[in-house]
């Protein structure tokens, strides 16, 4: 039997000609990841366990984007304590105010992780970099306080999830839309410690930034990894960007998949998931038929912060206004979209608009500053999470959406069609 | 081995309930006890004593990869968490840093909010003593119990 994309790349980086699912393995790690909230944490067990070097100074990024700009003394202590930590060590890729961008956005972009790889990131979300034929996973400090010490860390190989991409997306459907379907599809724990393998004659259609997104969300169905086949959309964003050659892996042709799921983009809606699981979705159809009466939109996010997403969000709101009441908040993902927003007048669009444009932060997805909400208040999120008191108080409600709903949302006051106002 | 009495949860407990981000600007152990369940379970710091189990349904921990939530749950004087499954990062999280973890879908059915509970470490045997059945979970498989039983990842690795 033949193995999958995300097999063959275990298998390659663990120095065995094959692997099986269930199979456990010690993988040799092309990029460590941490954040200002995981780092921390991550550097204390380093530290605790009585480490004193790092395994390649090249291989470690440490990015300060969750609470940075510090929001307050404690957060502050943080970075601080990263940026010690980055600086003793020598370590290459340490990005703090001035530089970084939303993690997930900001590795990709700055060509730190290529087709091939394997990747670790005290994040759940380090899932995203499988857009590029990577494989990679969200894990927790001491695995990133273990990968930054041996350059290792230890996998089950998982099974995998097929999904066959057929068709092209229509009208406002996005990556964001596909990735909201397929979680609403298979639920929250529809893919538990498996990959989730995307490929088929639709994936042509996608764009990078679509495939990122859809990656991204990869751990809202529980997956192990998200991973999309590499193909002439990916050699166009690696090309001039990669750092390192990248290595092309495709699944066998006897590959063994726990399931095949075909899913035609044609039909895919706009979508929306409704408090408290991501799950939870609904059609834009179904949805604004709801009249749900908001409070907040907020347009950026490791999801969707990237520049086709600000696009699409300045498509919708040019020359319109937010309505009364709502606050918008747009958070440009990076310093190079952020740049790319002023140069295609976008930032101008959203000010004009009555949005507020922010420096790239995770913020308010998470709850943390930035946009957080007050009892019983709802916001339209492009976000990835809308757990119980995920962007601020317990009674509060986020319902995850795309750029283009979200933007057409904050205009109507309410969740709305984006195809109604274009 | 270790008696207590439980605390239930129901499926997709995720990891912004046990410790809400808002709490994330500090590593303090003791700093993210003191805020561990508060969005779900508001009195969990009040009416829990050291020793006491945690059972929940499906996908237990699912959400973002903070090792602060289990950490705020072993800091708390939880002794160990029955689910009937995890989401991954939560469970290589716990293993990592000496949260003990037991998978049993028929426990988490059979036992009840408030109940008196044993679970045996090395059997994997849960007893409910207050209604007196027994459940057998999945013991850890050997490559993770060498884990555990160097007292987690960093020092398995030295």
């Amino acid at each position: 039997m033949g193995m999958t994309m995300t097999q063959k790349i275990l298998a390659a980086h663990a120095g065995l000609d094959k692997v099986e699912p269930g199979q456990l393995i010690m993988a040799k790690l092309d990029m460590v990841l941490g954040n200002d909230i995981t780092s921390p944490v991550a550097i204390n067990e380093f530290e605790k366990a009585g480490f004193s070097s790092v395994f390649d100074r090249t291989k470690i990024s440490l990015v300060m984007d969750h609470f940075a700009p510090n929001k307050d003394i404690k957060a502050a202590q943080q970075t601080k304590q990263s940026r010690n930590f980055a600086n003793k060590y020598d370590i290459l890729n340490f990005y703090d105010v001035g530089n970084m961008g939303i993690e997930h956005a900001l590795l990709p972009e700055k060509g730190l992780v290529t087709a091939g790889d394997c990747v670790i990131g005290a994040d759940s979300h380090t899932c995203t970099y499988g857009a590029l034929g990577a494989f990679s996973t969200g894990v927790g400090s001491t695995d990133m306080a273990a990968g930054m010490a041996t350059g290792q860390c230890w996998f089950k190989v998982p099974s995998a999830i097929r999904f066959q991409l057929t068709g092209s997306l229509q009208g406002c459907a996005s990556g964001k839309d596909v990735i909201l379907h397929i979680i609403g599809q298979i639920g929250v724990d529809g893919a538990l410690y498996k990959s989730m393998e995307f490929g088929g004659p639709g994936l042509a259609s996608l764009s990078m930034d679509d495939r990122l997104c859809m990656a991204n969300m990869a751990i809202e169905a529980g997956a192990k990894n998200g991973i999309f086949e590499v193909d002439d959309v990916t050699r166009a964003y690696l090309n001039g960007r990669e750092q390192h050659p990248g290595v092309t892996y495709a699944p066998d042709p006897d590959a063994e998949y726990e399931k095949v799921i075909e899913i035609d983009l044609s039909s895919i809606r706009p979508t929306v998931a409704f408090p408290h699981l991501p799950e939870n979705t609904k059609t834009i159809d179904e949805a604004a038929a709801l009249n749900v009466a908001i409070d907040q939109v907020v347009i950026g996010s490791c999801t969707n912060g990237r520049l086709s997403d600000m696009a699409a969000a300045a498509a919708i709101l040019k020359g319109r206004k937010v309505a009364k009441n709502i606050r918008a908040i747009v958070i440009p993902a990076t310093q190079q979209v952020y740049k790319d927003c002023i140069r295609l007048g976008y930032i101008d669009t959203f000010i004009d608009a009555g949005c507020v444009v922010s420096t790239p932060t995770c913020g308010p997805c998470l709850g943390g500053y930035m946009g957080i909400l007050a009892e019983e208040e709802r916001c339209v999120a492009t976000t990835n999470r809308n757990f119980v008191g995920r962007m601020g108080h317990p009674t509060s409600e986020v319902y995850l959406a795309s750029p283009a709903v979200a933007a057409a949302s904050a205009l109507a006051g309410k969740i709305a069609n984006p195809e109604e106002v274009m | 081995m270790v008696q207590g009495t439980v605390h239930k949860y129901p499926d997709n407990v995720d990891t912004d309930v046990i410790i809400p981000a808002r709490y994330l600007n500090t590593a303090n152990h003791a700093e993210l006890a003191a805020h561990c369940m508060e969005d779900i379970d508001p009195d969990f710091r009040k009416k829990m004593h050291a020793g006491d189990i945690m059972v929940a349904g499906w996908n237990f921990g699912c959400g973002s990869s903070r090792e602060h939530a289990p950490i705020a749950i072993k800091e708390s004087g939880i002794a160990c968490v029955i689910a009937k499954t995890y989401a991954r990062i939560f469970y290589r999280n716990a293993i990592n840093i000496g949260l003990p973890i037991f998978e049993c879908e028929a426990a988490s059915d059979g036992i009840s909010d408030g109940d008196e509970v044993c679970v045996d470490f090395d059997t994997g045997l849960i007893t409910n003593i207050t209604t007196g059945k027994t459940y057998q979970a999945q013991p850890l498989p050997p490559f993770i119990q060498n884990i555990v039983n160097k007292g987690g990842l960093l020092n398995s690795l030295k």
